[in-house]
């Protein structure tokens, strides 16, 4: 069972360059997406507050 | 049928739906894709289990060039109808083309080293593609270097259709000069000259990623209309945002408030 890992994560001796290609990715296309959204929420509440403090002041 | 959605209010409770069902659908799809590309493909035979490294090149190459279309067709309906949707969609895209771009260099530096012994090579194919992602920088530097945000798109759009003249260059690179890089073998006349065992978790992770720079490109263009109205709202100190259709849904104006009263 372990040996079967062991020898799937081993990639037939390229595991060095096929698990980095796929970390690559994952963190470049993981990483828009998360500031993507990080982003969206940010402008989301500052909107919000300021529609709030409109309403208050009038 | 894109004028009905080009309207700032109607896109923004169109993407209110689409959105989660474009962020969900791509996830799951990508999943899928990730199985079928390191688990169910198999090893190639002469470059063994370095092909799966494909799954992710190629499909971010497809990308990497399909957004470029789509930021130069969403700057030329900017510039001609002037439409601020335009601009803002191509600002949004932009990031997401540079994205893959990076992946697609980076995957294919990776698969390059085992299989041509070198991680980079000035050949046409791979040069091309530096290019495009200097393109993106370009537009995403022109874009934000203005504060007031029409500015800098108007210049970044003239930005994004020169450079529409690198796209044939990257794909027909492979034919027009004796490359390292393969030539294309699934997007080519003829059909595609891959097997089925190999094109289909190709397929896969491309509707993946395409599903996902549709929702992310929704959530950036979402972000930026967000800016936008609490920029005016800033600006104005009336809750008069950019765009009328708007008006109606936040509380009405006094009449001595408005614009030029």
């Amino acid at each position: 069972m372990t040996e079967a890992v062991g020898r799937y994560l081993a990639m037939g001796g390229y595991a060095a360059f096929v698990w980095p290609a796929y970390g690559v990715a994952l963190a470049v296309l993981g990483g828009l997406a998360w500031q993507s959204w990080r982003r969206y929420r940010a402008s989301s509440n500052t909107l919000e507050q300021l529609q709030r403090e409109f309403r208050t002041r009038r | 049928m894109i004028s009905r959605f080009a309207n700032p209010a109607r896109f923004t409770r169109f993407s209110a739906t689409a959105l989660p069902w474009c962020g969900w659908s791509a996830a799951g799809v990508l999943v899928v894709g990730l199985y079928f590309a390191l688990v169910v493909a198999p090893p190639d035979y002469q470059q063994g289990e370095t092909v799966r490294i494909m799954y992710i090149h190629v499909p971010a190459a497809w990308m990497a060039l399909s957004i470029y279309l789509f930021v130069a067709l969403a700057s030329a309906v900017a510039l001609v109808w002037r439409h601020p949707l335009a601009e803002i969609a191509a600002a949004a895209a932009a990031p997401i083309g540079a994205a893959f771009t990076v992946v697609c260099l980076a995957t294919g530096s990776l698969w390059g080293r085992p299989m041509w012994g070198a991680w980079w090579v000035w050949d046409a194919r791979l040069t091309s593609v530096l290019v495009l992602l200097f393109l993106y920088l370009g537009y995403i530097a022109l874009v934000n270097a203005f504060d007031e945000p029409g500015r800098g798109a108007r210049a970044g759009s003239v930005l994004a259709l020169i450079g529409v003249v690198n796209l044939p260059i990257v794909k027909f690179s492979v034919d027009w000069w004796n490359t390292l890089h393969q030539p294309a073998s699934v997007v080519r006349l003829g059909g595609p000259k891959i097997d089925v065992a190999m094109l289909v978790p190709l397929l896969v992770m491309a509707v993946g990623f395409s599903l996902m720079f549709v929702a992310l490109t929704m959530l950036r263009m979402r972000t930026a209309l967000n800016d936008r109205r609490a920029l005016s709202m800033r600006l104005n100190r009336v809750p008069e945002p950019v765009f009328p259709a708007e008006r109606e849904r936040l509380a009405p104006v006094p009449p001595a408030m408005r614009r030029g009263a």
